[in-house]
C-alpha cells in the first residue's frame, strides 16, 4: 500500500505538489494524466525517494519514505520504476544491464541473476538480444529492457513515468503491451501517461493533475464519461 | 659519416637510462593516477566552492614549469627539512603530483560525462553510491577519459626528463653524458629519441586498442 499524505514539493519559488493526498492500494492500477507541470511526474520520483518533499508523508507498506533513517536503497528495491528516457547503461549487454543491480543490490549470484534477466527479458519479448548491446535496439526494445530491469529486482510497486513519450510513435504500442501485460498479471501500479486510450483500458483508477493538484480521481469510465471539473473537461477535449 | 665510437657498453648504458625513465614514468603516473581519481571525485562530489583549496593547490602544481618544482622541492626537503632522501623519490613525488593535477582534471571531466538521468537510474534500482560510481559511473568516465589520459602518460614520459636536475640518470640524461664523452650529438640523440619511441609506441597503440574495443559498445 502507498499512502501520500498532504504532500507538497516546491522547485525553488514553484511549488510543483500543492498537498496531495492519495492511497493506491496493492494490485490497483493508478494511471495519472495532466497537462505538463502539473506535477504528476514529481509525484513518481518523491514516491521512490528520488526527490525530498517539503512537508506532508509518504508510506510505502508501513514505511515513511523521507523518514531520516530510512533506507532507501532497501525502499527502491520494492519500488521500481521506468522513466521517459529508457537510461540502458551503454557499456553493458542487454543482459548485463538486467543483471547488474540484481548482482550488486540483491547479491543474488551470477547464475540466479542470469536465470532472472533471461526470464524477465523473454517476458518482455527480447528474448533474442540477450547478448546484445543496448546501441543497437530500437527505443522501444530499450524501453521495455529497462522495464525488464526493474522487474528483475522482483518490486510490490511499479511506477511509470511517461515512458512512451520519448518514443516514435510506431514504437508506442510494444511498450504499452507490455504494460497491460503487467496490469493483467495483477502488479501494482502508478503510470504517468498522456496515451488516453491507454488509461482507459488498464486503469483501476484514473487521478487528473492540474496545477500541483489532485483535480480529480475517479474509476476511468466516471472520470472520462462525465468529468466534473471544468479542467478536465478542458483537457479531455484537447487531447482528442 | 656512418662510423661511430658507439660501443655495445654504451648502448647498454641508454638502455638503463631508458629503464629508470621507464620507472620513474610508471611509478609516478600509477601515484598520479590513483590521487587524481581521489582528487576528482572529490572535486566533482563536493562542488567548486568547496573544493577550491584543493583546486588551487592542483592549478599550483600545473602553472609552475616541472624543473622549477623539482629544483625548489629538493631544495624544500634537502634544506630546509634536512631530510635525506634519494633524487629518485623527490623525482617521483614531483612528478606524481604534477601528474595528479592533470589527473583529476580529466577524471572530474570524465565523471561529468556520464548523464545524470542514467545514474538516476542506478540509484533508482537500489544501487548504493558506492556500486553507482564503479559500476556505472567509473566504467562510463574511464571511456571518455582514456584519450587524455593517455596523452598525459606520455606527456610525463617526457616530461620525466627534467628529473636530471635531482641527480636522476635517465634516458636523456644518459644521452648527454655519452655525447660529452662521444662527441656524436646528433647521432646520439636519434638513439636517444628511438628508445623514448620504442617505449612510447606501444602505450599509444595499446590506448588505441582499448578505445576501438570499447567502441563496439
Amino acid at each position: 500500500m502507498i499512502e501520500i499524505e498532504n504532500v507538497r514539493k516546491s522547485f525553488g519559488p514553484l511549488e510543483v505538489l500543492k498537498g496531495i493526498n492519495l492511497n493506491v492500494p496493492k494490485g490497483e492500477v493508478l494511471t495519472v494524466i495532466g497537462g505538463s507541470g502539473s506535477g504528476k511526474s514529481t509525484l513518481l520520483t518523491c514516491i521512490n525517494g528520488l526527490e525530498p518533499i517539503d512537508s506532508g508523508k509518504i508510506v510505502v507498506d508501513g514505511v515513511e519514505v523521507h523518514a531520516r533513517g530510512s533506507d532507501l536503497n532497501k525502499l527502491r528495491q520494492k519500488i521500481g520504476i521506468v522513466f521517459q528516457q529508457w537510461n540502458a547503461f551503454p557499456h553493458l549487454t542487454v543482459i548485463e544491464n538486467v543483471m547488474l543491480a540484481q548482482q550488486k543490490v540483491l547479491k543474488r549470484s551470477k547464475a540466479e541473476a542470469e536465470a532472472e534477466a533471461e526470464k524477465q527479458l523473454k517476458h518482455v519479448g527480447l528474448g533474442d538480444k540477450l547478448k546484445v548491446y543496448p546501441s543497437r535496439l530500437s527505443g522501444g526494445q530499450q524501453q521495455r529492457m529497462a522495464i525488464a530491469r526493474a522487474l528483475a529486482m522482483s518490486p510490490d510497486y511499479m511506477l511509470f513515468d511517461e515512458v512512451t513519450s520519448a518514443l516514435d510513435p510506431q514504437l508506442v504500442g510494444e511498450v504499452l503491451d507490455t504494460l497491460r501485460m503487467l496490469a493483467s498479471e495483477g502488479m501494482t501500479m502508478i503510470c504517468v501517461t498522456h496515451e488516453m486510450k491507454f488509461a482507459r483500458e488498464v486503469s483501476d483508477r484514473v487521478a487528473f493533475f492540474h496545477k500541483g493538484v489532485m483535480a480529480e480521481i475517479a474509476p476511468p469510465d466516471e472520470l472520462f464519461g462525465a468529468p466534473k471539473t471544468p479542467e478536465l473537461q478542458q483537457f479531455l477535449s484537447a487531447t482528442h | 659519416m656512418f662510423e661511430t665510437a658507439l660501443t655495445y657498453n654504451d648502448l647498454m648504458f641508454l638502455a638503463k637510462g631508458a629503464g629508470m625513465t621507464l620507472m620513474v614514468t610508471a611509478i609516478s603516473v600509477f601515484i598520479g593516477t590513483v590521487l587524481g581519481i581521489i582528487f576528482g571525485v572529490f572535486r566533482y562530489q563536493v562542488g567548486a566552492l568547496w573544493a577550491m583549496p584543493l583546486t588551487f593547490v592542483l592549478d599550483v602544481f600545473r602553472s609552475i614549469p616541472l624543473l622549477i618544482q623539482l629544483v625548489l622541492a629538493n631544495a624544500f626537503i634537502t634544506t630546509v627539512l634536512k631530510i635525506k632522501v634519494s633524487g629518485l623519490t623527490v623525482a617521483c613525488g614531483v612528478l606524481s603530483l604534477y601528474t595528479a593535477a592533470y589527473c583529476a582534471e580529466i577524471v572530474r571531466g570524465g565523471i561529468e560525462a556520464v548523464p545524470l538521468p542514467l545514474r538516476r537510474a542506478a540509484r533508482s534500482l537500489g544501487m548504493t553510491w558506492g556500486q553507482d560510481m564503479t559500476s556505472v559511473v567509473m566504467p562510463l568516465a574511464t571511456r571518455v577519459a582514456l584519450p587524455s589520459w593517455i596523452g598525459l602518460a606520455l606527456g610525463v614520459m617526457k616530461d620525466s626528463a627534467l628529473v636530471y636536475i635531482v641527480q636522476v640518470v635517465e634516458l636523456l640524461k644518459s644521452t648527454q653524458i655519452l655525447i660529452t664523452r662521444l662527441q656524436e650529438p646528433l647521432f646520439l640523440l636519434m638513439i636517444c629519441g628511438l628508445f623514448y619511441f620504442v617505449i612510447s609506441f606501444p602505450i599509444a597503440r595499446f590506448g588505441g586498442y582499448l578505445e576501438k574495443r570499447w567502441s563496439n559498445d
